[in-house]
């Protein structure tokens, strides 16, 4: 199989803290890799394992053919990052940040130079050239850090919560330009907690939780796997009483949050004609997704 | 424990970028900072070394200001790589989350502590450099030895950088600097001969004054003003090497630790 990545038995302790519990994962050249998780699930601290940034307390992990994190610095040679925070740097203009970069990486001024041009225009970027980092909108930095990201044109980038803080706008056009990269024949590999983003870029997805990977597959398999196709959302006061007397006898399961109670079915039909007899009651009849499927495997409470 | 975080530095060519890139910020207020450099010590040379110079013997055969100019090209070098070193440090690794940034490329964080030492003690020898032109144009000396000042300024800003890092390795804040400053820094002023002779101090002063780096830099420095070749120079270079190396190795080790968090 022909994978860029592979990773067996990671585990990372933080004191008694269990971080990475036992990850296996492989991800395949050209896809785009997405991983899931509630926040603390270990993300984070995976995308900093596969970097060779930390030291697993056990396990093995391979990036292309280099052992890591031993050789972890030929590895990074050949891989872009786009990180949580914004570190670009302030004191520099757009092209300046994209010239020290490129440094980091033994690249010659000159290469930088012919690059500029191609990678402000896939960042968006072509006008703001000699404009300073702090006057950039969000979405506009976050397009800079992606650029720079591709300044050693990466055969693998990882993205952590690359969308995170950006307005719809902004968040379409990264994800516009991140297609583009898959198009291109890039691996990526992200992590985030917008199950929309990870339905339409992912082929294929790890949903993570307290440091282990609870579910795998496509987006498609996974909701296949894991949840009744149909969904019925029912909104009202009267709702969860409703769901204690009625829906348990025609949904599969459902579940009650406030006053929505969500119903979930291989075939909604009978549900539906029950719910006409209470005009009190709102609904929405939709197909399952990945938030449903995200939901049913990390619960419903709150994670800080 | 990890023991990697124990294991010696490894070096490599790849700490040349951020140098460059330290370089290229510093160039955007290139003015404001060399007139620092330069106005600092000519406001204390002049002042010190006049006003009270004027009411004070010779000092070793020495004019109070010539005596005091070797001891301000000691004291602004240590500044320079202290300040880098603690402030500028702390904001390229906590708050602009610069260090994070090149740690995503080939660069490896042992490259990164020796980056931030050779650039915190080029700050060194230009503030070095700068004060050695005052006491040229002033005539304080006419020593060709105290050209020696030039590489002695790397010496101390290196040597000051490496220890400086430990602090910045350790600080949870910006604030924490202060008792550097208070607890370390300025006794040192003090205690180690920069604006009167350690002789003067009381014999128990004297003994932790000759184990602090300042003493030993002021030793070197002083002679050469006077283009004198310094006694027991190998000694006084040796240990500001000692506090160098102690302290990159100190600092890399608390860097590793701080960051694999």
């Amino acid at each position: 199989m022909n994978a860029v990545l592979s990773a067996r038995k990671l585990r990372k302790c933080y004191g008694d803290h269990v971080v990475v519990d036992g990850l296996d994962l492989s991800i395949r050249r050209g896809e785009c890799f997405g991983l899931l998780g509630p926040n603390g699930a270990g993300k984070t601290t995976t995308l900093r394992l596969m970097l060779g940034l930390i030291a697993p307390d056990q396990g093995e992990l391979r990036l292309f053919e280099y052992d890591v994190p031993e050789r972890a610095r030929p590895a990074r040679m050949r891989v872009g990052v786009v990180p949580q925070f914004d570190n670009l740097d302030p004191d520099f203009t757009v092209a300046e940040n994209l010239l020290v970069y490129g440094r980091y990486f033994g690249i010659s001024d000159a290469k930088i130079e012919a690059k500029l041009p191609g990678l402000l225009e896939f960042a968006g970027l072509t006008g703001k050239r000699d404009a300073k980092v702090p006057i950039l909108s969000g979405g506009m930095k976050r397009r800079l850090t992606l650029a720079r990201a591709l300044v050693n044109d990466p055969e693998v980038i990882f993205l952590d919560e690359p969308t995170t803080g950006l307005d719809p706008q902004a968040r379409h056009l990264i994800w516009q330009r991140l297609r583009e990269l898959t198009a291109r024949g890039k691996t990526l590999v992200l992590t985030t907690h917008f199950m929309e983003e990870a339905e339409r870029l992912c082929h294929r997805l790890a949903v993570m939780d307290n440091g282990r990977i609870i579910s795998s597959g496509s987006p498609r398999e996974l909701i296949a796997q894991n949840i009744e196709p149909q969904v019925v959302e029912v909104f009202g006061e009267m709702a969860a009483t409703w769901a204690q007397s009625n829906a348990i006898q025609h949904a599969q399961r459902f579940e009650v949050s406030g006053e929505s109670v969500f119903c979930y079915v291989d075939d909604a039909q009978p549900l539906l004609h029950e719910l006409l007899q209470h005009p009190e009651l709102r609904y929405l009849h939709r197909p399952a997704n990945m938030e449903d499927v995200f939901l049913k495997l990390t619960g419903r409470e709150m994670r800080d | 424990m990890n023991s990697s975080f124990y294991s010696l530095p490894q070096f490599s060519r790849r700490f040349i970028p951020i140098w460059k890139r330290n370089f290229m910020v510093w160039k955007k207020m290139a003015g404001a900072s060399v007139l620092g450099h330069l106005a600092d010590p000519v406001i204390y040379m002049l002042g010190l070394g006049y006003g009270l110079g004027g009411m004070l013997p010779q000092i070793n055969g020495m004019p109070y200001i010539a005596f005091l100019a070797a001891g301000t090209v000691c004291y602004s070098t240590m500044n320079s790589a202290s300040f880098e070193a603690l402030y500028s440090g702390f904001a390229r690794m906590h708050q602009q989350r610069t260090w994070e940034a090149i740690l995503n490329t080939p660069v490896t964080l042992d490259d990164i502590v020796f980056s931030e030492i050779v650039w915190a003690a080029s700050k060194s020898l230009l503030s070095g450099v700068a004060v050695l032109v005052v006491v040229w144009v002033l005539g304080l000396s006419h020593s060709p030895l105290s050209l020696w000042i030039i590489p002695l300024s790397l010496l101390v800003g290196l040597c000051f950088a490496s220890v400086g890092l430990i602090m910045t390795a350790l600080a949870p804040g910006y604030d924490f600097f202060m008792y550097y400053f208070t607890l370390v820094i300025t006794p040192m002023v003090l205690l180690c001969g920069v604006f009167f002779p350690v002789e003067q101090l009381p014999q128990a002063l004297q003994t932790i004054s000759s184990i602090l780096p300042l003493t030993h830099a002021i030793s070197l420095a002083r002679p050469l003003m006077n283009n004198v070749v310094p006694g027991q120079f190998l000694w006084h270079i040796g240990v500001l090497l000692a506090y160098a190396l102690t302290g990159f190795y100190v600092s890399l080790v608390l860097f590793r630790r701080r960051l694999s968090q």
